[in-house]
């Protein structure tokens, strides 16, 4: 059975009263909330500076927050570290993975990190390599691969334990038309066996496909929450971009360091 | 126990597969030991074995001249090489700055004059002492004032010499002189007290029965070889050497930090430590390889190319403990520089660079006893020395584990330290 099964239902991530600022810098989130439902296919987005890297790297327990508190299916972060790290999967936007190895070196030993048993981490690494089109150069060092192919070994990894959440941080940025779709449809895939997604992109189209429910943060701060079709009807606009634009401006974000 | 030995393989798959570096890792150093050793082992020829020429510009057409050639020639620190006497000291000079050699003796035309003059005054001087009386005549209270001066003779030396060496061949070169003069002063007095010559046979015994001296190297072990250059270099490169996977294993750490596979492993369920841990196992398995692969080229390749064989210690248990003990330290050491580092370029250029200064002052590359006062106490700071110290114990005196005990003590107080000043950085920096 797939563990990510036996989670669903409820919810997967809840935000409470959370408070967080970069050392020397005034909080990026206070007194942020937040609830996402099991089975979700969650977008996160909003501008550069506006918060979502922090935001992933606060609930993947990369980051500590100063106060408040944030539960993954029931569990908080603080307090059940280690536990809690069983229960996600995180696909960074960098390649996070040793070049300098197969693509099924790097399963085994993200594989043995994620406490599967060897017996496990073979089953998964030919399933995952067979689903993402990686079998034939499984034993290649992935240094010599596409952007495309690298992306996929990227995502393979997060997921190779099943977990019940997957975090994606723009897991589809540089690939072509052909590898981003199988890449959606390996996520809704993995969505409809039970996984909940927690995205973060700036494809914006994409999100349209892929997501269920979406929140756009600015400056730490939810600005809109919820459907996207009934976010689009509300708010009179025809796609995610013009929504994208009528709430957040058009000015650059990133003008300072 | 599955986490870290995957971990293990996938270190030493990222180390086999980076040619560049493992070509730092065990070809430099068997070829830094080659050239050093190669080196020293010339200045230890020169020094043991070799005789340094000696050019001997003779003036004098007297017998003590010959005399003083000859004692030259015996005292076994010369190979003497006579100049024609007509030579000025500009042309002998010119010949050391040509390097015809380092070391030259120009002795005057009236040498034998002023040493029959010396002695003779010597002589009565030491009968009138006796209560014998001058039978020598006026001539050597004429001659009074000269036995308060040396025998005029010159010693040109090339500046390159290191004034140790130079002081060893004044030595012998006095003492040559001061075999000719005791001879002649015996003669002397021989013939003032006996009115005849002193016989041959009483002369050879006089003057050749001497006191002995037994050398006796001290080594633990009774050995009396007398250390070579190889055993005084393997060991000491074959520790920079270990020490050096600091470019490799520090800047290995922090290229990780770097990259995003550092942040995938920061959210696995498994502690970072264990990536530490294996990093200490595969590459202390690489200094195990290096030592080994320095030590197999000392004892079998070297005489291969006329150097001196490497003796391994008899106590092979030690040497292997010690050099787990050296390596574990030098990987200590590297893990150390890379949790603190924060680029690539501050553990290679760091690490490198105070593994040299450490070498220097842990007395790699200037013996111990030849470092000024200060750096006696500045030196137990480097874990090179700890690390030398122990080899040397072994590789030089002849010493089994319980010779070196202090040193193995140190040198895990040495690792103690370090492990903890890392576990401190990865608490501090929040990665374990």
């Amino acid at each position: 059975m797939n563990p990510a099964k036996r989670m669903n239902g409820g919810p997967a991530i809840q935000i409470n009263d959370l408070s967080f600022g970069y050392p020397g810098q005034s909080d990026l989130f206070s007194g942020f909330n937040l609830v996402i439902d099991a089975g979700k296919r969650f977008g996160l987005f909003g501008p550069n500076g506006a918060g979502k890297t922090t935001l992933m790297g606060l609930m993947t327990g990369l980051l500590v927050s100063s106060g408040g508190g944030i539960r993954l299916l029931g569990k908080e972060i603080k307090k059940h570290k280690s536990s809690v790290n069983f229960l996600f999967g995180f696909v960074p936007q960098d390649f996070s993975f040793y070049h300098e190895l197969s693509p099924v070196e790097n399963l085994s030993f993200f594989g043995a990190w994620s406490g599967l048993s060897s017996a496990v981490i073979r089953k998964r690494t030919g399933e995952l390599l067979d689903v993402l089109g990686l079998y034939a150069v499984r034993d290649k060092k992935v240094k010599d691969f596409s952007g495309g192919m690298k992306r996929r070994v990227n995502l393979a990894i997060g997921v190779i334990h099943q977990p019940p959440l997957l975090f994606l941080d723009e897991p589809t940025v540089g690939v072509d038309v052909q590898t981003r779709h199988a890449i959606i449809q390996y996520l809704k895939q993995l969505n409809a066996d039970g996984t909940t997604l927690i995205y973060t992109s700036h494809q914006l189209s994409e999100a349209e496909d892929l997501c269920d429910r979406i929140a756009l943060i600015d400056q730490g701060r939810i600005i809109v929450h919820g459907d996207p079709d009934h976010l689009l009807s509300e708010h009179r606009q025809d796609g995610l971009e013009g929504l994208f634009l009528h709430l957040t401006g058009k000015n650059y974000r990133d003008q300072s360091v | 126990m599955y986490r870290l030995w995957a971990t293990i393989q996938k270190d030493v798959r990222v180390l086999s597969r980076d040619k560049l570096g493992l070509t730092f890792l065990f070809l430099m150093p068997l070829l830094l030991v080659l050239i050093v050793t190669s080196i020293q082992n010339n200045t230890f020829e020169l020094i043991n074995k070799n005789k340094v020429p000696l050019l001997v510009c003779n003036r004098d057409t007297g017998a003590s001249s010959l005399q003083f050639i000859r004692a030259l020639d015996t005292v076994g620190l010369f190979t003497v090489r006579q100049v024609p006497a007509d030579q000025d000291d500009q042309s002998v000079r010119d010949r050391l700055q040509k390097k015809d050699a380092f070391l030259a003796v120009v002795v005057p035309a009236d040498f034998s004059a002023q040493m029959a003059i010396r002695t003779k005054s010597l002589s009565g001087k030491a009968l009138n002492s006796f209560g014998l009386g001058d039978s020598t005549g006026g001539g050597a209270r004429d001659a009074a004032a000269s036995t308060n001066e040396g025998l005029p003779i010159t010693l040109y030396y090339h500046p390159i010499l290191q004034e140790t060496f130079r002081r060893s061949a004044q030595g012998a070169i006095y003492s040559a002189l001061q075999l000719v003069e005791s001879r002649q002063l015996l003669r002397t007095l021989y013939f003032s007290i006996n009115e005849k010559e002193l016989p041959d046979t009483l002369e050879n015994e006089l003057m050749t029965r001497r006191a002995k001296i037994n050398e006796m190297p001290v080594s633990r072990n009774g050995d009396r070889s007398t250390p070579n250059a190889s055993q005084h270099n393997v060991p000491a490169w074959t520790i920079f050497s270990m020490f050096f996977v600091v470019v490799s294993l520090g800047s290995g750490i922090v290229r990780e930090k770097l990259n995003g596979s550092f942040i995938r492993l920061k959210t696995l369920p498994t502690n970072y430590f264990v990536a530490i841990l294996s990093k200490q196992v595969t590459y202390l398995a690489v200094t195990m390889v290096q030592a080994a692969l320095i030590f197999a080229v000392g004892v079998w390749i070297f005489p291969l190319l006329g150097l001196p064989k490497l003796n391994l210690p008899a106590d092979w248990a030690a040497l292997i403990f010690l050099s787990l003990l050296c390596g574990w330290c030098a990987v200590s050491y590297a893990i150390c520089i890379g949790v603190f580092a924060q680029t690539e370029e501050q553990a290679n250029g760091f690490g490198a660079l105070s593994i040299v200064i450490l070498a220097a002052i842990g007395g790699l590359m200037v013996p111990d006893f030849a470092m000024p006062g200060n750096f006696q106490t500045v030196m137990k700071l480097s874990p090179l020395h700890w690390c030398l110290s122990a080899y040397y114990g072994l590789f030089l005196e002849g010493g089994k584990l319980k010779d070196v005990w202090s040193n193995v003590l140190s040198l895990f107080l040495v690792i103690a330290g370090l492990q903890g000043i890392t576990l401190w950085g990865l608490k501090r920096k929040n990665l374990i």
